[in-house]
């Protein structure tokens, strides 16, 4: 890896500097490196293909989610039925989109908001330093001691007959920590870079040193990290609600369908089958490009090492 | 090294303590104890379910300080964790369940362990070819996946196996089959079977997510000067990659396995609800359920109790691996 | 042109060379273009030979040595051929170039500090190589073996140190393990990478004095790596220049240095600063190697050659004996006349004039800046839980100096000397912990927040890495206008200074807005020069700004530094590790040891006639890239590491390496024992040595003090 690296010794750049440059060229850079992965595509393409769907894919459907077709229980998939019907004549794929709409607004709400939490509290511990730091990052450990879901589940009572508005709100509350570690592990090594020293010696403010010269050398992390964690919390929404300590009826998500369709798993799988599916794909989806991304903003990933 | 690791413990010890006693103030000021009484048929006085409240230390028109310090001073004093909602001592519930789900953790993280870092090691020194990608592709997909779904997914398929070879082959449900009478080996051999699926699903989750994580410190180590040296020596790649290689990979391992014991603990409670094990995680979702204050407590004084453990366990193990640290 | 390709250098009747590489290529295949990191070179390497193989970074010096150990990464490229001791190496599979690897050919790497496996000890690395080609050894004699290696290559109480953990070895220890690994199996041929570019010098010296032990040892022929000609001229046998992936001069060593035949060997040592001559100004080697994925045709010198004509960019020029020397080989069509003298070798790189002084200094050499017995001391904890302080680092430990309008003072020493973390003291322009800081006669301590603001923009700082010390994320112009920023100038001002100081320091203002990534790194650091200039301040601080940078640009930003002292009246600290470009450019000399300044004068004084033990062994440590002066020089090698800077030491702190001391009658030795000796003024210098008039060891000499 070294040895590439040593033997590639930059263009004489001579003949180009009459152009002019670019917007931003480390961001060029990494596009053209994630243009390159094919697990970016497949990512990015399916999570694409999947809101498109989740939100077109009651278009012209004769069956909604809430309706009951009593000519029709317990079907396997039929052309009328695609994903077949429940004991009690509801339409599996209107129901299987309507909570997929819900997951997904969850996830997408979720994954960057506590990716924010986490840059801002990860980013004042590094750079703050000192006592500050250990009482911030004490405490970080504290709320790791115990599963996130342990705690979710204790504030069952707090959920029970409110939105499922405030299952999202836990969710982001309790999901940031161990990135918010990572944040400040950056953020300190950073605080030691030879360009935030001069600045300091130049004697810019440190509220501008933040703005300026930390944030956008850790929002890539916090992209990528935004990206995971919206699979992450459609994970833990889903788990919660399955077991129903999470989106309470009469909501629908995708946690509280597979829950209804446990029951029947063995006899009728498609009750099961078809929701479980969607769930793992779009999660899928997400940790692939979050991966793909991860790749190309690591410098070291990628090359050939062996 | 001795004083490494009882500095960590300590450190441990503290921040579980202190999580444990928040998770107690955090679970009797959302839990209703009072609900469970007033749902009931002819509804009892409201006198009675207070003394039944006080009995079991739970009124909420008790400062919620002066129930923690009645809590912990009766867990100091007596050894007591205090009294179910069905008029057991939690301690005997926890006597009796801890064992269910200690076979699964243990069993399940050791298995997943080996599993993840034989695949991590494998994905690494095979980077970018078919098997690294399978193995990629593979863990993203587990890891995307539910571990009810899992579980569930492999219900279906027992039920379909069972089906075709006609026999009761895999046996799921719950830790042992009610009401099977014979001998030792025979009533060993049916817990061994109830133990298949939910292990499988459960090292699963847990291969995937260590699989993933060793072969990134696989890859860290690979382009490492040392692993040169060592085959400037006169070492094969291979026996370099494994001799100074895996072993050097291993030790963020030991860190991971710390933080990643959390994760362990909620899949071995989701396999629990999804295979009808009566262990500590159904437990603590059961009290949650039946609002007992005390069973909550309970459940989760023994999760700390475990994390403590593992975290000290890691410890352990990344001292004994990197001399580095032991000062 | 009767000789075309003949294998360079000596070759006795029937000697089989132990190396022979003949029109090896390496080639990295990449997205884009392949990079072609090595084309087509041939050398070989007599028994017992010492070889010096010199290029820059990126010229596939490094590449081609691996393709030799065959620890080349798989998606490599590799054709022609390789034999050691006769026998191919390139076709062989990972097996049994197994046994051949640490046996017969084994390598000596450039960091020690990673190159060696951190979990394993010391001695069982070593026991492990011994153990691998003699199967019949038993662990127990391979160990007993082990420390004996240890003690070979020079480690004290080798018995302990085989149970020692990497970690637990300094850098300069580390090196001497790796040399034990090296030379266990008593190999044939020893390959070098760059085996002291991470160390100090006086570690340096001592670990270029085990490696010749080591191969007297042995009888092993060496292959030296290097970018450094210094470090070749006193030990090779023969030389070979690399440049973009070719051999461009090969030759025996008083040849290549006395008379090389190629344009860029010539530039190479006419750029480098040498503490053996200070020329007013350096010659400049322009430009920067060609990109490897994207050759022109013809010599790839040819763009930085001074002498280049047409015929250079028709066709690349072969390596060829040249005539009346046939084991001295260029690649130059034109070395012909370089060598027959009608191309004068000073004339193919002239010096460059110095620039006209801009306006004079006003109050030349007064005080602008003033440090008095500055101290920093670092509280040393442990423990994560109950942190408790276990000592103090005396980081810097009472520091004096003063610095004048207009002139230069070096800060030198080692790492660990407290050099760097003086002058971030100086920067903080806070009230330090002990002591005190006057710049242009203000005491910093007394400052208000908007004065302190308000003299930042008559001290800025240079940082050694130009990577680091440039935000990726910024375009250069707003790199540039930072500091200005602070201080409320306009929008249209900035925009017009910062072209102003682009044009100062040699950047064209066109590229302001770019990002650094586009920038060589000569080029980074001018970017950082620009940025300090651009509040036009009168001090600058200079923290090791040169030594980043390969070997032929360094000479350019030495020059600008130079240049623009010279128009704009600016005063320099200037902190730096290498002596000769210190010596180069430096008025005044400070040197540290130990968070101390052990000598401090004139710098002409100071290099010419050393009177601090310390400061003689540093200089005589320092290769001179010549190897007529490199043979005759006596050197005074200092034994052992650095203490550990929390060590309490009573007396004189460099006694435990003092070279003088050791020669010194018992009573004398009393007094180093007991008084820490203080700067005093002795011949026109300060130096903090009690017996610095014994002038024993540049007399006398101690040559070869290292075991
Ligand atoms: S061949 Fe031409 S360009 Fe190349 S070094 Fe010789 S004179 Fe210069
Ligand atoms: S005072 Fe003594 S020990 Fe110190 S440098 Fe001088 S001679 Fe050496």
């Amino acid at each position: 890896m070294s040895m590439v690296e040593e033997a590639q010794v930059l263009p004489v750049k001579s003949e180009v500097s009459k152009r002019q440059a670019r917007p931003s060229s480390r961001a060029r850079i990494i596009f053209s490196k994630l243009a390159h992965t094919p697990r970016f595509w497949v990512g990015a393409v399916t999570l694409a293909v999947i809101v498109l769907w989740s939100l077109f894919g009651l278009a012209g459907y004769t069956y909604n989610a809430v309706g009951l077709d009593v000519m029709a229980m317990n079907t396997a998939p039929t052309a009328a039925h695609w994903f077949g019907t429940d004991q009690i004549g509801a339409d599996l794929y209107a129901q299987t989109i309507v909570g997929l709409r819900k997951s997904l607004i969850i996830g997408f709400v979720v994954g960057p908001v506590s990716a924010l939490l986490a840059g801002f509290i990860g980013a004042l511990a590094g750079y703050l330093g000192g006592v500050w730091d250990r009482i911030i990052v004490w405490f970080i450990d504290l709320l790791l001691v115990l599963p996130a879901l342990y705690i979710l589940i204790m504030l069952y009572p707090l959920i029970k007959g409110g939105s499922w508005v405030i299952v999202m709100v836990y969710l982001a509350v309790f999901s940031w920590m161990i990135l918010a570690r990572v944040i400040r592990a950056q953020t300190s090594s950073l605080r030691d870079r030879d360009f935030v020293k001069a600045a300091r010696f130049m004697g810019v403010k440190t509220s501008t040193i933040i703005r300026r010269h930390i944030i956008p050398n850790v929002s890539s992390l916090l992209i990528i990290d935004a990206t995971l964690g919206v699979g992450a919390a459609i994970l833990t929404e889903t788990t919660l609600s399955y077991f129903g300590f999470g989106v309470q009826p009469p909501d629908v998500s995708l946690g509280t369908l597979l829950s209804s369709g446990t029951g029947a798993a063995t006899t009728r799988p498609w009750l099961f089958v078809f929701p479980a599916a969607i769930l793992v794909i779009t999660v899928l989806a997400t940790s692939l490009a979050g991966d793909a991304l991860r790749d190309a903003v690591d410098p070291t990933s990628g090359a050939n090492r062996d | 090294m001795i004083g490494f690791i009882i500095k960590r413990f300590i450190n441990y010890f503290v921040l579980t303590a202190i999580a444990t006693l928040l998770a107690y103030v955090l679970a009797s000021s959302a839990l209703n104890p009072a609900a469970r009484y007033l749902g009931r048929n002819p509804q009892p006085a409201p006198e009675v379910i207070n003394s039944i409240l006080d009995g079991l230390g739970v009124n909420p028109h008790v400062p919620v300080l002066e129930r923690l310090w009645t809590w912990l001073s009766n867990l100091v004093m007596h050894g007591s964790l205090g009294m179910t909602v069905d008029n057991q001592q939690v301690t005997a519930v926890i006597a009796a369940r801890a064992g269910v789900s200690l076979r699964l953790l243990i069993i399940g993280s050791i298995i997943g362990a080996l599993l993840g870092v034989a695949f991590g090691v494998w994905g690494a020194v095979k980077q970018y070819r078919l098997s690294d990608q399978l193995v990629s592709y593979a863990s993203f997909t587990v890891g995307a996946t539910p571990t009810f779904v899992i579980g569930v997914i492999l219900m279906i398929l027992a039920t379909g196996l069972n089906g075709i070879t006609g026999h009761q082959l895999i046996n799921f449900s719950g830790e042992y089959t009610a009401g099977l009478q014979g001998s030792f080996l025979v009533m060993f051999g049916d817990r061994l079977n109830h133990l298949i699926l939910p292990t499988i699903t459960l090292s699963l989750t847990a291969a995937a997510g260590y699989s993933r994580y060793q072969r990134s410190a696989m890859l860290d180590v690979l382009s490492a000067d040392y692993i040169r040296t060592a085959r400037s020596k006169g070492m094969s790649r291979n026996r370099a990659l494994v001799k100074h290689g895996v072993r050097i990979a291993l030790i963020p391992m030991s860190t991971y396995f710390a933080y990643s014991f959390a994760l362990l603990l909620t899949g071995a409670t989701v396999v629990e609800l999804v295979f009808s094990w009566h262990g500590m995680g159904e437990y603590l979702v059961s009290s949650v359920q039946q609002n007992d204050i005390n069973g909550v407590a309970g459940s989760v004084l023994f999760a700390s109790i475990l994390v403590l453990i593992a975290g000290t366990l890691s410890e352990v193990v990344y001292a004994a691996l990197d001399p580095r640290v032991r000062v | 042109m009767t000789e075309t390709m003949i294998v360079p250098g000596t070759h006795p009747q029937g000697v089989t060379p132990v190396l022979e590489v003949e029109n090896l290529s390496v080639t990295f295949p990449q997205s884009g273009a392949d990079v072609r990191a090595v084309r087509g070179i041939s050398y070989h390497v007599n028994p017992g030979e010492f070889l010096g193989i010199v290029g820059e970074s990126g010229s596939g010096k490094s590449v081609s040595s691996m393709a030799v150990m065959g620890l080349l990464p798989s998606s490599a490229k590799i054709t022609g051929s390789i034999r050691f001791q006769g026998q191919s190496l390139l076709e062989r599979s990972d097996g049994e170039l197994s046994r051949i690897r640490g046996k017969g050919l084994s390598m000596i790497f450039q960091d020690p500090l990673s190159a060696l496996t951190p979990v394993y000890t010391v001695g069982h690395q070593i026991a492990e190589g011994l153990l691998l080609h003699d199967k019949k050894l038993s662990t127990r004699a391979a160990a007993l073996r082990a420390v004996e290696l240890l003690k070979i290559v020079g480690i004290p109480s080798p018995e302990r140190r085989a149970e020692a953990f990497p970690h637990e070895f300094s850098g300069g220890m580390r090196q001497r393990a790796m040399i034990a690994i090296a030379i266990a199996n008593d190999p044939k041929l020893i390959i070098a990478d760059e085996p002291t570019t991470a160390l100090d010098v006086t570690i340096q010296a001592q670990i270029l004095e085990v490696m010749q032990q080591a191969k007297e040892m042995t009888g092993a022929a060496v292959v030296l790596i290097t970018h450094d000609l210094g470090v070749v001229a006193g030990n090779a046998d023969r030389i070979a220049v690399m440049y973009a992936g070719k051999l461009v001069e090969t030759g025996g060593v008083d040849q290549v240095f006395h008379e090389p035949a190629m344009p860029y060997t010539i530039g190479l040592l006419r750029s480098m600063p040498s503490m053996a001559s200070t020329e007013a100004r350096l010659v400049p080697l322009e430009g920067r190697p060609p990109s490897l994925a994207a050759l022109p045709p013809g010599c790839p010198f040819a763009p930085r050659c001074p002498i280049a004509i047409d015929d250079c960019r028709k066709a690349e020029p072969a390596l060829v004996a040249q005539p009346g020397d046939p084991f001295h080989s260029a690649a130059c069509i034109r070395s012909a006349e370089i060598s027959d003298g009608t191309l004068e070798r000073a004339d193919v790189f002239p010096r460059p004039q110095p620039v006209a002084a801009g306006i004079p200094v006003e109050n030349a050499g007064a005080e602008v800046l003033s440090v008095n017995e500055l101290v920093r001391h670092f509280p040393l904890m442990k423990g994560s839980v109950f942190k408790r302080q276990i000592g103090v680092v005396r980081a810097v430990d009472g520091v004096s100096f003063d610095l004048g309008a207009g002139q230069t003072l070096g800060l030198v020493g080692e790492s660990g000397c407290g050099k760097s973390t003086t002058i971030m003291e100086v920067l903080e322009l806070t009230k330090p912990q002990h002591g005190g800081i006057r710049v242009n006669g203000i005491d910093v301590a007394q400052l208000s927040k908007r004065d302190r603001l308000k003299m930042r923009k008559d001290i800025q700082v240079v940082f050694q890495d130009p990577m680091a010390s440039i935000d990726p994320r910024l375009p250069i112009h707003d790199v540039i206008a930072e500091p200005l920023t602070v201080h409320g100038v306009s929008r249209k001002e900035q925009q017009r200074k910062v072209s102003q100081m682009m044009e100062l320091v040699g950047l064209d203002p066109e590229m302001a807005s770019r990002y650094p990534h586009e920038f060589s790194g000569g080029q980074r650091q001018r970017i950082g020069i620009a940025r300090a200039l651009v509040t036009a301040p009168k001090i600058l601080v200079l923290d090791e700004p040169v030594s980043a940078l390969d070997v032929s640009i360094q000479a350019g930003v030495i020059n600008l530094l130079a240049d623009l002292q010279q128009q704009l009246g600016l005063s320099y600290l200037f902190v730096a590790h290498d002596l000769a470009v210190v010596h180069h450019i430096a008025d005044h000399v400070a040197v540290m040891y130990l968070g101390r300044i052990v000598e401090l004068g004139a710098s002409d004084d100071v290099f010419n006639r050393p009177r601090h033990p310390y400061t003689q062994a540093l200089i005589s440590a320092v290769p001179i890239p010549d190897p007529t002066l490199e043979r005759s020089r006596r050197r005074v090698l200092l034994e052992g590491d650095l203490p550990s800077p929390t060590d309490e030491i009573p007396g004189c702190n460099f006694r435990s390496r003092c070279p003088l001391y050791t020669l010194l009658p018992e009573n004398l030795q009393q007094r180093c024992k007991d008084e820490d000796p203080s700067l005093r003024a002795l011949e026109g210098i300060s130096v903090a040595c009690h017996h610095a008039e014994h002038d024993v060891l540049i007399s006398t000499g101690t040559e070869g003090q290292c075991r």
